[in-house]
Order: structure tokens, then C-alpha cells, then sequence
């Protein structure tokens, strides 16, 4: 945390506050004084391309998700018709169909959530406690261990779709003629394994992630802190729970919201594993979104659903945030 | 520390875990990719029935990989370069300047790192609809479009990473510059470039990862011509079959300079992600 302290503690010396200017004389208030518009001239371009490509597409999407815009009115789709909160009750209703599936998509995607990350973050730790120590043949395991994280996630995907393959994959053949486990080759991307077979992929995928945030707030904790608490005679466990875990608490806050927001808005893993359409046991709520757009072509539906994806995940992070952030880092 | 028997324990098991977990797949995709095809059709074998270089030849004819590879290195390597030129213009100000939307500006950018895309993919694709009516300029289906689109993707990190870099060069450096009559410009681009230059290669290589990898976007804003690998290699599948030999031989192809760039900044990456963290 030092290093926040630090520049904000230099730049509020230089220019305290209170002041209406700073008093440190004329050359540099004349240099302040030119560059007033400057800031404004450098964020501009960034400004502009979020404004265009993230803010006002989202505008947007809240506007036609009280229109009935179908794959009829998407030529002309301005004069789509104004439906109202048409979409959000059908959409929304519990007792329909649609709104069922919609709640047991949104449950299974936190159940998804919860496993990936968790697991992700087990595996993560576990391998950073484990590299943080000298050993030989560290370097090649920790390059080794961030490949899965590099490697583009259509690659990914495509890989394990083959190994998961009923005729010609290689999770059969080791399940049933190697293993002896199973009798009968089951169907991984279909049916109810689906859902396993996506946790599977998208943990091979993240846990790199948390591995490398992790390692790296594990490097920076002072080394006689744990040989301190050796000499007091703490187990490693102990060490583990009264040092290791307060001390990453910072990196683990931010690195657990990123990858909840991640794994919870996931796409790519299940439309590349599934295509189009992901089977009932995996249906994750962004697949089904799309599926709603761009399948059944019912875009006001699918901008519904989505705008209560975003309720519900501004909701979540204003949660998390209050709660987990420590106070120091998340305002000033 | 001190290394009692139990964690030596430990950490052999999980080590092992973890790499037979990280190999197999990997082993799979190098594997299947030297296999010919009357080997990878029907129960997988472990070891190839006799090794070829075949797939690696005829991957290129099979469908127009070279076209999709063109595709993608003109999209990512353009969105890159821009996405970082965007981004140390906005990271300065917000490192070292103080202006009224300061706050507002970066919270903003950050927090539409947490929209899902599906949640603008559709109202983007008509606003380019409309775009192209209104201004004459192909949108959709153009590199154009997919650029500017994968150009903004990157953004927000790539931001909140430089911001950090600059944050931790001394302000003195430019300062001394300033004082002898260089501008503002002059400073960041003489002086505080060249010191954050590790940075910069690291926020290189997350924007073209995050454009080289994407797949949702480019489903829909590509046609026949422009298509990007992520979905061209979806080609070497046909109605009845999957070339799996050819299509994880490109799949090794297309990802091996990734792989490397990545591993040659990950110190940096990580340690851009950490100090934006903490800001």
C-alpha cells in the first residue's frame, strides 16, 4: 500500500489543497496556466472512442430494450415500435417460460461463478505458495503454468472440444480403456456433463491468472516477516493464515472481482465448446442472450435480459466493493 | 524460509497436479497435430502411428488460412499501436496532471471493463449500420470497424496500467526538461517514453492478446473476406466432420508467437496490473 501513499502525499506538498494556486513561483504558474486545456486535449481521443463505442451503445441498448425490435423491424430498426416495459415483464415473470429460464440460467451462472473462481483461486494460491520457494526447475513451471492463460481462447476451446470428443477424444479413451473407470464412452458436450465439462475449460483457462497476480503479491512480503514467526514457532500453516493470507488481502480483493466479473459475463468459452446454442445443464445467462438476439432474433427480449445482467452486476460489485476493498484503496 | 517436510509434501503434489493438468491438453494439441487423419479419426491413441507434417501443408489449402491470418495480423497489429498511442495520451494527464473529470474520467473508463459484450454487441452493429447510411463509410464487415471496436476493448487496462508506470517515474525527470523550454508533449515523449518503455511493450501485448483472441465481436462485425482467424478456423469443420489434425496444427501455428511475446513481458504485465491495482 506504500506505493499509493506515496505520489499522492508528493503531488498534495506541492499543491496543497486550500491554495488557490501554487506558490511556487512565476515560471511554473505560467506553465500550469497554458496547460489548463491540455489534460483535456489528451484524454480527448480516449474519451471520444468510449463514448462511441462503450457509453452511448449502451444508451442505446436500455432504448431498445423497450422496443419490440425482431429480425422484421432491424432494417429500419429507429421505427421500431416503443413497447414499453413489455419486454422487461415477459422477460422477467417467474411463472413463464421465459422468465424461468432466464432465473435458473442466472442461478446456474452463479453456481458457474462460484466454482470457477474459487477453484481458480485454490489452484492459484496453491501454486504461488509453492514457486514462491527455491527450487530447481521453478523458472520452466511458472512459464509453463501461465501457457493455458496465453494461449488465445478459441485455441483453448478447440483443444478441449477434442479431447472431449465421444468418438475420437482422449478423456474417453482414458476413462474407458485406460482407466477402466466407465464401461460406456458418455457424451461430455451434451446432456448434463456439459455443465462439468465448461467448469473443467474455464478453470484450465483463469487459474493461470490468479497464479500469476498471487505470486506476484507473494514476492513482495518481506522474508524475515516468516522467518520471525519460524523462530517464534509458528506452523506453516500457521504462517500461512497469520501472514500470507493478510498480506495478499489487497491483490486477492482485486483479483477475485475481476475474475467474478469475468467467469460471470462469459462467452466465449461455451459458444466456442457448443456453438450457437448451449445445452439446458450449461446455459450460462450471456449465451443465452445471445441466443435470444441472435437465434430467435428477438433483440428487445435480449436487451432486456441484458440490462438486467448490468443492474445486477453494478449491484454486485457496489456490494463487493464496500464490503471487501480495504477503505484506503478504493477512494480517497 | 524454512521448509518443513509436509510442505515439501505439498508442494510435490500440487506441482504435479498442476502440471499434468496444464501438459495434457497442450500434449493433445502437439500431438494430434503431427497425427494423419486416418489416425485421429476413431479411438485416440497416445502416440502417433507414424509421425507427419502433412497437416502442417495442407492447413494452408484446406481453407484460406493465410487470407484469415492477413486478416487478423491487419486488425490487431493497427488496433494495437492505436490502442497505445489512446492510452499514454490519456494516462499522462491522469498520472501527473490535475483537471476538473479527472475522477469521473477514469472511473468511467474502468467501469465499462465490467460490461458484458453482449450487452453492446447488437446496439454497435446497428449504430454502424446507421453510420454507414449517415457517413458513406463501410462499417460492418470492414477492418474499420473491427478495429476501432477492439481498439476501445483495450483501453480501459491498458489506461489504468500506463497511468500506473508514469505514476512511479520520478516527476522530477520532466520537470528539468520543462524548466529548460521543452513542453509538456516534448517531456512525455522524450523523456517519460523511453524510461516507461517496458511498460508500454507489456500494455503492447495484453491489447493485442485481448484483439488476436476476440471471438464474440468479430462473429458478427466480419463477412466472407474480412474474417478473423477466431472464426475462420471454425471452417476446418465441415457438416460430417472436423479436420482436428489440421485444425490443431494451424491452432499451434497461430498461437506460438502469442505464447512467446507473452512470456517475454509477463514480469511487466504483472507488475502494470498490480500498480493499477493499488492506485
Amino acid at each position: 500500500m506504500s506505493t499509493t501513499e506515496e505520489p499522492r502525499s508528493r503531488a498534495a506538498e506541492e499543491d496543497p489543497p486550500g491554495a488557490a494556486g501554487p506558490a511556487s513561483g512565476p515560471r511554473r504558474r505560467r506553465l500550469r496556466r497554458q496547460g489548463v486545456l491540455l489534460p483535456y486535449g489528451m484524454v480527448l481521443p480516449a474519451a471520444v472512442l468510449e463514448l462511441l463505442i462503450h457509453i452511448i451503445p449502451m444508451i442505446l441498448g436500455i432504448y431498445i430494450a423497450f422496443t419490440s425490435l425482431t429480425q422484421l423491424t432491424i432494417r429500419n430498426w429507429t421505427s421500431a415500435p416503443f413497447v414499453g416495459v413489455e419486454n422487461f415483464v415477459r422477460g422477467l415473470d417467474p411463472s413463464g417460460a421465459l422468465g424461468s429460464d432466464l432465473f435458473q440460467s442466472l442461478f446456474r451462472t452463479a453456481v458457474y461463478t462460484a466454482l470457477v473462481v474459487g477453484l481458480s483461486w485454490v489452484l492459484g494460491m496453491a501454486a504461488a505458495v509453492s514457486l514462491n520457494t527455491k527450487f530447481r526447475g521453478r523458472g520452466v513451471l511458472r512459464t509453463l503454468f501461465l501457457v493455458p492463460y496465453a494461449l488465445p481462447v478459441y485455441v483453448a476451446a478447440i483443444i478441449w472440444a477434442f479431447m472431449f470428443n465421444h468418438r475420437d477424444g482422449m478423456i474417453n479413451r482414458l476413462l474407458v480403456q485406460d482407466l477402466g473407470l466407465l464401461d460406456d464412452r458418455p457424451f461430455w458436450l451434451i446432456g448434463e456433463n456439459a455443465f462439468w465439462v465448461l467448469v473443467v475449460v474455464s478453470v484450465w483457462r483463469l487459474w493461470p491468472f490468479a497464479f500469476l497476480m498471487l505470486l506476484a503479491a507473494l514476492q513482495s512480503i518481506p522474508e524475515d516477516m516468516y522467518e520471525a514467526a519460524a523462530i517464534d514457532g509458528a506452523s506453516t500453516w500457521k504462517r500461512f493464515t497469520g501472514i500470507t493470507m493478510p498480506m495478499v488481502r489487497p491483490a486477492n480483493a482485486v483479483v477475485l472481482l475481476v475474475m467474478g466479473l469475468w467467469t460471470f459475463n462469459e462467452f466465449n468459452i461455451p459458444f466456442l465448446l457448443f456453438g450457437d446454442t448451449s445445452p439446458d445443464s450449461a446455459r450460462l445467462i450471456s449465451p443465452l442472450i445471445y441466443e435470444h438476439s441472435f437465434v430467435n432474433w428477438n433483440f428487445g427480449l435480449g436487451a432486456a435480459m441484458s440490462v438486467l445482467l448490468l443492474v445486477a452486476l453494478i449491484i454486485a460489485s457496489a456490494v463487493y466493493v464496500r464490503m471487501v476493498l480495504p477503505k484506503g484503496s478504493s477512494n480517497d | 524460509m524454512t521448509e518443513t517436510p509436509g510442505f515439501r509434501w505439498f508442494r510435490r503434489i500440487t506441482l504435479t497436479v498442476l502440471t499434468v493438468f496444464t501438459v495434457m491438453p497442450l500434449y493433445v494439441l502437439v500431438v494430434t497435430s503431427v497425427k494423419p487423419l486416418e489416425n485421429v479419426r476413431g479411438l485416440f491413441t497416445w502416440v502417433p502411428d507414424r509421425i507427419t507434417f502433412q497437416p502442417y501443408v495442407d492447413m494452408w489449402s484446406t481453407i484460406p488460412l493465410a487470407r484469415y491470418l492477413t486478416n487478423s495480423l491487419i486488425v490487431t497489429i493497427t488496433a494495437t499501436i492505436l490502442a497505445l498511442i489512446v492510452a499514454v495520451l490519456a494516462a499522462y494527464p491522469l498520472a501527473r496532471l490535475r483537471f476538473r473529470g479527472k475522477r469521473l474520467f477514469s472511473m468511467t473508463v474502468l467501469s465499462t471493463q465490467m460490461f458484458p459484450g453482449i450487452l453492446f454487441l447488437l446496439p454497435l452493429f446497428l449504430m454502424f449500420v446507421q453510420g454507414e447510411e449517415l457517413l458513406g463509410i463501410q462499417l460492418t464487415g470492414s477492418y474499420f470497424g473491427l478495429i476501432i471496436t477492439y481498439l476501445t476493448f483495450a483501453l480501459p487496462f491498458s489506461i489504468w496500467m500506463l497511468a500506473g508506470y508514469f505514476q512511479a517515474i520520478p516527476e522530477g525527470l520532466e520537470e528539468a526538461a520543462m524548466i529548460d523550454g521543452t513542453s509538456r508533449i516534448g517531456a512525455l515523449v522524450r523523456i517519460i517514453l523511453p524510461v516507461a518503455r517496458p511498460g508500454i511493450l507489456a500494455v503492447a501485448v495484453f491489447a493485442f492478446i485481448t484483439a488476436w483472441g476476440e471471438v464474440l465481436f468479430a462473429s458478427v462485425l466480419t463477412d466472407t473476406e474480412t474474417r478473423t482467424l477466431s472464426i475462420g478456423l471454425k471452417l476446418y469443420t465441415s457438416q460430417t466432420d472436423t479436420l482436428w489434425n489440421e485444425l490443431l496444427a494451424a491452432s499451434l501455428t497461430i498461437s506460438l508467437p502469442v505464447i512467446v511475446a507473452f512470456m517475454l513481458v509477463q514480469r511487466h504485465l504483472v507488475s502494470g496490473l498490480s500498480a493499477g491495482a493499488v492506485k
